[in-house]
């Protein structure tokens, strides 16, 4: 299989390609929350998000919400967006509609106030009758043949054991490399969850000054660690991952990188930044899974391999969350959460490379529509790196 | 990976991952077919010393350092926290990261 079928989107820089064609309803600011939950349920089919961003920022900070909040708009699963507003707030609804429309200008994008609309019940109302029409827009796209290499996954590891880095992550790893085979790309994150390994990426950099920056980000966040005087360990590795088996954040870490596979490291990229390479990439992400999640969705990935030993439910509001376990007593006991089990690589019964490449044709079904569990439970949890202090 | 009861991932390795709850006294075989006693319980997916290692000695896994030993290890032992510290993101050590 060299295709998938997607929602063929416009783009700044081309077209995009969606897997999932998504109303997203989304606050630009933490005071619109209950304003745009209210709208999102009034429409049939429609996402939303919540966030406790968008006022009271540094401008550093204003600007990483914003990046996010345009990126996730963008994302190519991504059919149409409404972003509500409150009005006085820092991060403006309308400069985030602005950069959606900038990033994806044939998109859909509705943007409204709640204080020049005249309070809440009004606007909800407007946001509604916008929501009902670009519902009935959307109904009508359909998914064209596109090749691979339109394909943008995220790597994302959680609740990780001892299995994860032997079974399930070098597993993912080598589906990721044959989605940079074919051209598609895949992205590394959790910078955090790199201390102890980063020397083996860097060795995979493709030039001195991208395994630099990644040496860089690593060390940055490890700086950011040690600056409150603990030891690490206990934030990461957490209770559940030492329960697992995993003694420290270096033995945790060289496991968690095996998600990204053998292939050579094309670039580093920003929390939320769209990749400008296809290949292998990594960006600057925290350990906390949502917010890495939601910055590689925000940097354009339509689909996420993640990767649990404990189990986890997380799933997002716009892509497809493949869950993929370590070990067959923890996808057994989580059935209702978990997609694909990998456990049978520790028993010995199938190889890395025979379960890595069901794995990946698990991610062309998704891709051309399957739903994973968080989809059918409706999960899509939502968070933004916040790197500054609120004012 | 070659049915076994533990599991060492590079021939560097000073670890082993024992696939199963392992109580003291039982002789385990690795994926290379080579034999080890643990001498103390090891639960499933935990580490078994594969040699002594002295307090202070780094600990390979994956074929690279995942911490050091914080106390004497005796070969078929349990290695986990209470023998086996991380050597980064220690800012309760207060080491100045830059200056090694």
């Amino acid at each position: 299989m060299s295709t998938f079928w997607g929602y063929v989107r416009a783009d700044g820089l081309g077209e995009r390609v969606g897997i999932r064609n998504h109303l997203l309803v989304m606050p630009s600011v933490v005071c619109a929350n209950d304003t745009a939950v209210r709208v999102a349920l009034q429409l049939s089919g429609a996402v939303y998000v919540t966030h406790q961003h968008g006022c009271a920022q540094l401008p550093p900070d204003a600007a990483q919400t914003l990046r996010t909040l345009a990126g996730f708009g963008a994302n190519p699963n991504v059919g149409a967006c409404i972003v509500v507003g409150l009005g006085c707030e820092t991060v403006r609804a309308e400069d985030v509609a602005a950069e959606i429309e900038r990033l994806s200008p044939s998109k859909p994008v509705f943007c409204l106030s709640i204080q020049e609309s005249g309070g809440t019940i009004a606007a909800i109302e407007r946001g509604v009758r916008a929501g009902r029409e670009m519902l009935a827009a959307m109904s009508e796209m359909r998914r064209e043949e596109r090749p691979l290499s339109d394909l943008v996954l995220g790597l994302e590891c959680g609740g990780s054991d001892a299995w994860s880095g032997l079974s399930a992550n070098p597993a993912v790893g080598w589906a990721s490399d044959r989605l940079v085979k074919a051209g598609g790309t895949s992205i590394l994150s959790e910078s955090q969850e790199m201390i102890g390994a980063e020397h083996l990426l860097a060795a995979r950099a493709v030039s001195p000054d991208v395994g630099a920056r990644l040496v860089a980000v690593v060390r940055r966040a490890e700086e950011g660690a040690m600056s409150f005087g603990v030891d690490i360990r206990g934030s990461n590795p957490t209770q559940g991952n030492m329960q697992g088996g995993l003694t420290t954040l270096e033995e945790k870490s060289l496991g968690c990188i095996a998600k990204g596979g053998t292939a050579p490291l094309l670039e580093v990229l920003d929390f939320a930044e769209r990749p400008t390479k296809r290949g292998l990439v990594v960006m600057d992400t925290p350990g906390h899974d949502i917010e890495s999640i939601t910055g590689m969705v925000a940097g354009g990935a339509q689909a996420i391999f993640f990767t649990t030993g404990r189990g986890t439910c997380t799933g997002c509001p716009v892509a497809p969350v493949i869950k993929v376990c370590s070990n067959t007593p923890t996808f057994e006991r989580m059935r209702d959460n978990m997609d694909v089990d990998a456990g049978s690589i520790i028993s010995g019964s199938r190889s890395i490379p025979e379960v890595g490449d069901a794995l990946f044709e698990e991610l062309l079904r998704v891709a051309n529509g399957k739903s994973t569990k968080s989809e059918d439970l409706g999960y899509g949890s939502f968070a933004i790196n916040r790197i500054g202090p609120t004012q | 990976m070659k049915p076994c009861d533990a599991h060492r991932v590079t021939d560097r390795d000073d670890v082993a991952v024992v696939v199963r709850d392992v109580a003291a006294g039982e002789n385990l075989t690795l994926g290379s077919g080579a034999e080890i006693t643990a001498v103390t319980p090891i639960p499933s997916g935990h580490k078994i010393a594969l040699r002594d290692i002295a307090a202070g000695e780094n600990v390979l896994k994956y074929g690279s350092v995942i911490g050091a030993a914080s106390a004497d290890i005796p070969k078929g032992a349990h290695v986990h926290v209470h023998n086996l510290g991380g050597v980064r993101g220690r800012g309760d050590k207060a080491r100045v990261l830059g200056a090694q």
